[in-house]
């Protein structure tokens, strides 16, 4: 690890302006993912600026009914908060699919946003990589590829997002409020993330100081009517292979809107709207689930150890969207699969 | 306390519990010395080739460095082999050195060592040793070797070749109507134990060193250092009195012990080296295996041939092996058996024993191949064992010292409730998993060593006794403190045990099961040879009660030696030490595997393993929801430090069949996935309901009637789940792990 400089911000303000002032800060909060990168040599910041003491900890009800979660509430407050329990069950069952119980009392809401990939090749510093050296070029492309990217990669990159909590936000429709030097701004949690393209080293549409500050989310829907359905290596304390956030509002028993998000797959959450629109009207069946999850997962292409992701994507969405229209959702400490 | 009697075969609590959970147990990385200074290994980035040019600029002045050592400014080691081969677990060939040359011989080897002030000045400097290499195309997988595979090794001490084949296995198998020959792979693995290779030399001036390093037995790394280095095994002191795990990587000394012994010699100061996680896999690993076995029988089920060939891979510079073969040989009643070994060279660090060296592997293939002779003949796969039960070793012919495996068979099938499973693949359901009921065998030798240990009785009533073996987490000390009480009578409280130190009786490393048998028949032996000069001493005292008592007609209790025939004749413990004229009487005893008897008979424990599993099959999601272990090892001295054993080789019998691989990149020739959140072992949540039976087996090898369990239990393990997974899905996968995609 190198030595780095360490200040402690005092006011939101301060944290911005110590950060948008030197190319080489970064804000630290719970620090889960950039202390292991900084031990790795992968993050190498000159200044971290320590933003746990900043007034984000708190969860406010919105005028239009939503919640809007501060940015250091840690992910189990989150997970356990009696409103995002019985709200957005969908968000808590999310986060408690990631990580350990450990972990999820370090890690903060605006921190889980900010994970770096689990690209093999991004940590090992000695290997070629876009993301971690822009420009060397991309070692995981015809190496170990199992758990890449199989849409919206690049020919620079094929790393995937590692969050679970993201996904749900996704699929809730989630605003993230930033603010920065130039003030304050609210961005659509589909616009938050970007796609590799020829610029894998950024994951996000954050400018160099600028914070998230909080997490808003719209008004509840969807009741019992969620899953979030993880598949991975082993049962618990793994990366996704395939994860499906899923959500759906029933008219009588016809589809009135559904939301599907995809982890484990791409470099952000992937959503898109217009398989989401085929199920509008639809009775819940597997046949309209799977021609969903063929638009959801148009121009899909593995690297070849990875072409299973494909299929086994297919087959979560279809059996997510099953647990969701039931309103039996995916329970994460009970690891059968309903 | 006499009621407490006897110890052994209860389920003692560990007496060094205690001292783990408060963090007073000391490991190697943890013990310190004034002016004690840090270093850092430099990993290469290649795989093969050499190094061009070293640029050490950055490193050198980066804070608090000291020194840097490579190839080309260390001091002189020894060019020939011959001082490193003093390592009892060396294998045929020229062991690695760290800084020998300019050669690059797998990914990861150390090309520099950074000693600096702090452990974090020495990491950071070590990321900025820059090296220019010449680099040459890996081979990093054992399937791209196979080609070059041979059998003209010289085979490594200890390990036994295959046997000769007996019979016509050819012929038999051309000549029977069931046949079946399938290839097995299992991926490799590494041991993943809790802590990282680590060595702290404590400089104690006048040329004498203190060592505390992790290892399996602390003679291996006092001989090697002091033949390596030239140091007078006088004024070297190894110490290692507790292990966070092992699983066999701690049998032969590792780069960590040279490099900090090499430091602390040329600095004249006192050195710490702790390995990194990630580079706890740049040295052994279970061996990427590819295995072939052919079974043919006849329409009622008995045999009529075995044929297993395995192809293994080593390291460009050493012949390893390990018995993977051998077990078809004797597992089974069968008149024509042929196996083959035969290893294949890739650019790895050397392959290592890992629990159960070769019997995980090859026991995996017979028995997922029995499983699938079991189908082709209609029969159940239990019945089929015991079909083709052995009571004699076909490989050695020769009886078995003792095997309940009948009983287990029959313990363990009843506790499992096998009787309910329903023969037809995909024929069980819950829900909407199917359910999957296997079961397979499992097979280890049991083995011994020659082992001393000693006994000393203070005139307080304290008893220690003391051997130099290890304590790999097993619960050593505990079994020991144990034999000890009991001889006694005393309380295990009263009793305290001592090993890891190169100051104690001589034992060999810790492996191969042969810990809890060899060391405490060592103990046990010390006890004895204490009580008769207790006795000795009682008898001398004026007016003793004792005066003409046989050791045969007394006993031991209550810190008294009293007579058998009237328990009021009694001198204490404490009046017999005083008589001794020294502050506590002290005796050594020798323990030596009986070879006439090993001669006679074959030692082997056994285990039967169930298992069931759910599985998701649109998903592809695994869970193993039972497992029955049921063990025949022999006498079981500590039924909860016992059963521990086996849980945790289930455990990572789970993980071989599930979840554990190590991925090299074949272009680079590095592991990728060198760490504990991308190399999957098993999670709590993978962990269901495990029992464990113990069944009663009455061995004679010993005078304590134990065989050892620390490898049995992960042995058949994994073959248990991969059956539950055909019977559950009526697929048969045949390379581990059964990751997601191999169930689409």
């Amino acid at each position: 690890m190198i030595n780095f400089g360490y200040t402690r911000a005092a006011t939101i303000g301060e944290a911005i302006q110590a950060v948008a002032g030197d190319p080489q800060a970064r804000f630290i909060a719970g620090g889960t993912n950039l202390v292991d990168l900084m031990k790795y040599g992968v993050e190498r910041p000159g200044r971290l600026v320590d933003i746990t003491r900043l007034p984000l900890k708190h969860m406010e009800d919105t005028p239009g009914g939503g919640l809007k979660i501060g940015a250091l509430v840690p992910n189990s407050d989150l997970a356990y908060d009696a409103r995002v329990e019985r709200d957005y069950p969908l968000l808590s069952s999310a986060i408690l699919a990631g990580a350990s119980a450990q972990l999820r009392n370090a890690a903060t809401t605006g921190g889980n946003l900010l994970q770096r990939t689990r690209c093999y090749y991004f940590y090992d510093a000695a290997a070629p990589c876009n993301k971690r050296e822009p420009g060397s070029g991309c070692s995981a492309i015809g190496g170990v590829t199992r758990v890449h990217a199989i849409l919206g990669a690049s020919s620079s990159c094929i790393a995937t997002h590692p969050s679970d909590m993201c996904v749900a936000l996704a699929a809730l429709g989630a605003t993230v409020h930033v603010e920065g030097p130039d003030g304050a701004r609210t961005v659509a949690f589909e616009d938050f993330h970007r796609l590799p393209g020829d610029a894998p080293e950024k994951d996000n549409t954050l400018a160099h100081g600028e914070m998230v500050t909080a997490i808003e989310l719209p008004a509840p829907r969807f009741g019992s009517n969620h899953s979030y359905l993880k598949l991975r290596d082993r049962l618990s304390y793994a990366f996704a292979l395939v994860s499906v956030a899923a959500a759906v509002e029933l008219d009588g028993d016809r589809i009135a809107e559904a939301r599907v998000a995809l982890g484990g797959v791409a470099h952000k959450p992937w959503r898109v709207p217009e398989a989401e629109a085929l199920l509008k009207g639809e009775t819940p069946s597997p046949d309209a689930f799977g021609k969903a999850a063929d638009r959801l997962l148009e121009g899909a292409v593995g690297q070849g150890e990875n072409d299973f992701k494909i299929e086994l994507a297919r087959r979560a969405v279809i059996r997510a969207l099953s647990q969701a229209a039931a309103g039996t959702p995916q329970v994460q400490s009970n690891k059968i699969v309903n | 306390m006499s009621n407490v009697h006897p110890y052994v075969g209860r389920a003692e609590p560990r007496v060094d519990g205690a001292l783990k959970v408060t963090g007073r147990a000391k490991y190697a990385a943890e013990f310190r010395a004034d002016d004690m200074v840090y270093a850092a290994a430099v990993p290469a980035t290649i795989a093969k080739g050499r190094i061009v040019a070293l640029d050490l600029s950055r490193a050198l002045s980066a804070p608090g460095v000291l020194d840097i050592l490579t190839h080309e400014n260390r001091p002189e080691i020894p060019e020939s082999d011959e001082p490193y081969l003093n390592d009892m677990v060396a294998v045929p060939g020229s062991p690695f050195r760290p800084l020998k040359d300019d050669r690059i011989v797998y990914g990861g080897q150390a090309i520099a060592l950074v000693i600096a002030d702090t452990h974090e000045n020495a990491r950071h400097a070590a990321s900025l040793v820059a090296a220019e290499y010449e680099a040459e195309t890996p081979v990093v997988d054992v399937a791209a070797a196979r080609g070059e595979a041979y059998d003209t090794f010289e085979p490594r001490d200890g390990i036994p070749p295959p046997p000769p084949p007996r019979g016509d296995a050819e012929a038999a198998f051309e000549g029977s109507a069931i046949r079946l020959r399938h290839d097995y792979r299992v991926a490799p693995e590494h041991h993943n134990p809790m802590e990282m290779m680590a060595t702290t030399v404590v400089w104690e001036g006048e040329g004498r060193l203190t060592i505390h390093t992790k290892t399996q037995g602390v003679i291996n790394p006092k001989n090697y250092i002091c033949a390596v280095f030239g140091l007078d095994p006088d004024k070297v002191i190894v110490n290692s009195p507790f292990v966070g795990g092992a699983f066999g990587m701690a049998l032969r000394p590792h780069y960590d012990l040279m490099l900090a012994t090499m430091a602390a010699l040329k600095l004249e100061r006192s050195v710490r080296l702790v390995l990194t996680r990630a580079q706890m896999y740049t040295m052994g690993w279970r061996p990427d295996t590819l295995q072939t076995v052919a079974l043919s029988a006849s329409a009622d089920g008995a045999l009529t041939s075995i044929s297993h060939h395995a192809v293994q891979a080593t390291s460009r510079y050493e012949d390893y092996q390990e018995p993977t073969v051998n077990w078809s040989g004797l597992l089974y009643d069968c008149p024509n058996v042929s196996l083959k070994y035969e290893l294949a060279k890739i650019d790895t660090a050397t392959p290592s024993d890992m629990r159960a060296p070769g019997a995980t592997l090859g026991v995996y293939a017979l028995e997922a191949a029995m499983d699938e002779l079991s189908y082709e003949l209609g029969i159940d796969p239990l019945e089929l064992r015991l079909k083709n039960y052995a009571e004699r070793d076909g490989n050695d012919d020769k009886p078995f010292s003792s095997k309940e495996l009948k009983a287990a068979y029959a313990q363990g099938a009843e506790r499992f409730g096998w009787s309910k499973r329903s023969p037809e693949p995909r024929s069980m359901r819950d829900g909407k998993e199917l359910v999957g009921l296997g079961m397979a065998t499992g097979c280890w030798e049991a083995m011994m060593q020659p082992h001393s240990a000693s006994a000393t009785l203070s005139a307080d009533g304290r008893l220690e006794v003391a051997c130099g073996t290890a304590d790999i987490g097993t619960g050593t000390y505990t079994i020991l403190s144990q034999i000890a009480a009991d001889e006694f009578g005393l309380d295990i409280g009263d009793v305290t045990a001592r090993v890891g130190d190169t100051t104690l009786p001589m034992a060999p490393v810790e492996g191969g099961s042969w810990g809890a048998a060899s060391a405490g028949n060592a103990v046990r032996a010390a006890c004895k040879a204490l009580k008769e000069d207790l006795l000795k001493h009682a008898r001398g005292l004026d007016g003793s009660p004792l005066s003409n008592a046989a050791i045969d007609h007394v006993a031991f209790a209550n810190g008294r030696i009293a007579l058998g025939s009237d328990e009021s004749q009694s001198v204490s413990f404490a009046d017999a030490v005083r008589a001794s004229g020294q502050a506590a009487v002290s005796a050594k005893a020798d323990f030596a595997p009986d070879e006439d008897f090993s001669k006679k008979f074959a030692a082997y424990t056994h285990s039967a393993v169930f298992a069931e599993v759910k599985v998701d099959e649109e998903l592809g999601v695994i869970r193993v929801t039972r497992v029955v272990s049921a063990i025949a090892a022999g006498k079981i001295l500590n039924l909860a430090t016992a059963r521990s054993q086996i849980l945790g080789g289930v455990v990572m019998g789970i993980g071989m069949a599930l979840h554990e691989e190590t991925l090299w990149d074949k272009r680079l020739g590095r592991v990728v996935n060198a760490n504990l959140g991308e190399y999957h072992v098993p999670a709590h949540a993978d962990i269901q309901n495990i029992d464990v039976i113990f069944v009663e087996e009455d061995d004679k090898a010993n005078p304590l009637g134990v065989k050892g369990l620390g490898e049995i239990g992960i042995v058949g393990a994994a073959a248990a789940i991969a059956n539950a997974v055909f019977h559950a899905t009526g697929r048969r996968v045949r390379d581990l792990p059964i990751t997601i995609e191999k169930l689409l």
